[in-house]
Formats: structure tokens, sequence, C-alpha cells
């Protein structure tokens, strides 16, 4: 249950952030996660009220943007989809497939006020 | 705080107001961070890295399922190895000191880290541990991580390696299955070797499965019980070790 702690680090990114920029309230807190990423969307929902508790983001909405998974594929040398992390390149098989979205996982944004 | 009148924000009080006029509290604003969550661990990772490389100290962060055998492979190493370097141990466990103590017994110095219901260990724990350790310049540092074979692929510590265990008990389908794990790894260990002869463990279906994973892992076969295959391990040990600078600065 590592989103436990990926969750705490939103709350310390808040924190830095309401240091730098003045706000009282967190709305709306946005989080870009890769879809072939290693934090379960849904886990991250679970722990999120328990950890914004008493905090600057109490009773903020949690908003997940799901990126898909894309790579680079050596054999047909573009961006190709990745449905799977290690699977190789869905078109022409290859298994050299630099992955390049899809282990996203970021604070995107937060709407404050 | 509020900039307007300087009210506290909801979070920390019940914020009434009795303005006799509006300073739209309400009026919300985008503030773009785009920054990894893991990004506060990472830099405590950063510092661990420059603290042992500043003193040549070579780290390890070994990680497995719960009885794969990391401390007895741990125990062993230590008292093979003792002789030849100066070895401190880091050991993380939800509860309990037996994994210190089992180390201890080796007369090297270890520290027990109690995650509580944490299911890894993080940067920021180690940092800790590194300064109650204060390994010697030129020595090994073994960190055990919690056993788990999920979360503590995540966590950076600031360590040179990381080794996955993986015991050939668990099954040759582990790498597919918690892929995260063994892409993050430089080494795979497979330990309990000496049981190959009473299961069905597929030994070259399980490295093909690493190795898709992890193109670049490498595989090592051992049994930390019958001591089979433990030379090319401290040979591995040496041979990244030995790569280390000299000593900058002593810990402070």
């Amino acid at each position: 249950m590592h989103e436990l702690s990926l969750m705490e680090g939103v709350l310390a990114l808040i924190e830095v952030e309401r240091r730098a920029q003045v706000f009282s309230r967190v709305r709306t807190v946005r989080l870009s996660v890769g879809a072939l990423g290693h934090a379960e969307p849904e886990a991250l929902r679970f722990c999120f009220d328990a950890v914004v508790s008493g905090t600057v983001a109490d009773g903020a909405t949690l908003e997940i943007d799901i990126v898909a998974g894309q790579g680079w594929c050596q054999g047909c040398e573009r961006q190709v989809p990745l449905p799977e992390r290690y699977a190789g390149c869905p078109i022409c098989g290859s298994p050299s497939v630099r992955l390049t979205h899809g282990d996203e996982l970021r604070l995107a944004e937060l709407e404050v006020n | 705080m509020c900039a307007i009148c300087g009210c506290v924000g909801a979070a920390e009080s019940s914020h009434q107001h009795h303005h006799a006029y509006d300073h739209s509290h309400d009026t919300a604003r985008l503030i773009r961070v785009e920054r990894d969550l893991l990004s506060k661990n990472n830099e405590y990772a950063s510092l661990n890295r420059g603290r042992l490389r500043d003193n040549a100290v070579f780290a390890l962060n070994l990680m497995s399922s719960p009885g794969a055998g990391k401390t007895t492979l741990l125990v062993r190493t230590v008292s093979d190895l003792m002789a030849r370097w100066p070895i401190a141990v880091i050991e993380g466990d939800q509860q309990t000191s037996v994994d210190a103590d089992r180390i201890r017994a080796t007369g090297a110095p270890a520290v027990q880290i109690n995650t509580g219901k944490g299911c890894h260990l993080d940067a920021h724990m180690v940092g800790h541990a590194i300064g109650d350790l204060l390994p010697e310049p030129r020595s090994l540092l073994f960190i055990e991580n919690v056993g788990n074979l999920v979360c503590p692929a995540a966590f950076d510590l600031g360590e040179a390696h990381k080794v996955v265990v993986l015991s050939v008990t668990e099954g040759d389908d582990k790498p597919l299955k918690y892929p995260d794990m063994f892409a993050a790894a430089d080494l795979m260990l497979l330990n309990k070797a000496d049981l190959l002869p009473y299961i069905d463990f597929d030994l070259t279906a399980c490295c093909a499965a690493a190795l898709r994973v992890n193109p670049r892992l490498q595989v090592l076969i051992l049994s930390a019980r019958t001591g089979d295959g433990l030379e090319a391990w401290y040979a591995w040990i040496e041979g990244h070790a030995g790569q280390l600078p000299p000593p900058a600065v002593r810990l402070p």
C-alpha cells in the first residue's frame, strides 16, 4: 500500500506550494498517473481523504488523469501505443521499445482559493 | 492564510466570517505544479547517495517477498566478508528487532528500522539510519528492505544498486507478476537453489521472464543455506564495490 506514502508526497508538495503562493484552501488536486506506472488510481483515491483530513486540502476533490502508455519503437521508428509495459511493440513485435508515456506520477495542478 | 484579511484557512480554524463586506474567498485559481509525487523521497535519496559516495560506502538495497531468505543470506554474507570489508546493515521490518539481532550476532553493527504499518523503507528513514550507523569509509552497507515484492521498488534509498532476491519456492512466474521490482533491480539472486530437485521451478522460464522485464538484469543462482553459488555473489559485490573512488570526507 505505497499509495499512502505517495499521497503523503502530494501533501508535502501542497505545503511547498503554500509557502510560495498564498492560499487558504485547496479545492481540487489534479494528478497525472500513468496507466503503466506502479500506482493504482483506486488505492490513491482510497488514501486521499485520510491523508488530507485536517489539512489545507481537507474536503478537496481528487481528480486523476490517466496517461495512456506510449513508447518509441526502434523497429517501427515511431511512437506506438503500449497497452502493456513489458510486452514489446504491439505493431511489429520488436522488444526494443522505450517507454515515453504511461509511467507518470505527478501532481499536475491545484485549484485553490 | 488569506492574503486579504489575514484570517487563517478553513483547515486551521472553523473560519467564521463576520465581515461586513465580501472579499471573494470563493474565487478559485489554478496553480500548475507538475512535480513528481516521489520528488521529496528522491531529494533525500540524492542526499544519501552523495553522503555514501563521499565516504566510499558501497550500499546495496536488498528486496524480496517475506521469507525469500534475505536475512539468512545477509548473515552468511556478512560472516564471510567481514574479514575483507567493514560492513554495516540497516534492517527494515514492520515490527521487531529480530533481524537486526541476527546480524549483530555476527559482530557487525546493525540498525533496525520499524516501519509500523509502512510497507517499504523510504530515503528519509534510511538517511537517519545512516546517521546512527556512521558506516566506515570504504565499507559495505547492506539495506534489507521490508519483505514485499511490490512497494519497495518505487522508493530510491540512495543505494548503489538494487538487488532482488527471489527464492525458487515462490515460483518461476514472479518476474511477470511483479514486474516493477525486477525492472528496478540490477541483480537478481535466485535463492534456495538447493531445493530445485524437489519442486517444479522452470529456471529457464524464470530467467527469460526476468530478462523480458529487464534486459540488463544480471542473475546469480545460489543457496544461502548450503553456500553454493555464494562465491559468485561475493565476486559481484567486490567487482562493483572495488570501483568506488577513495573517500572524500568523513561522515559528520
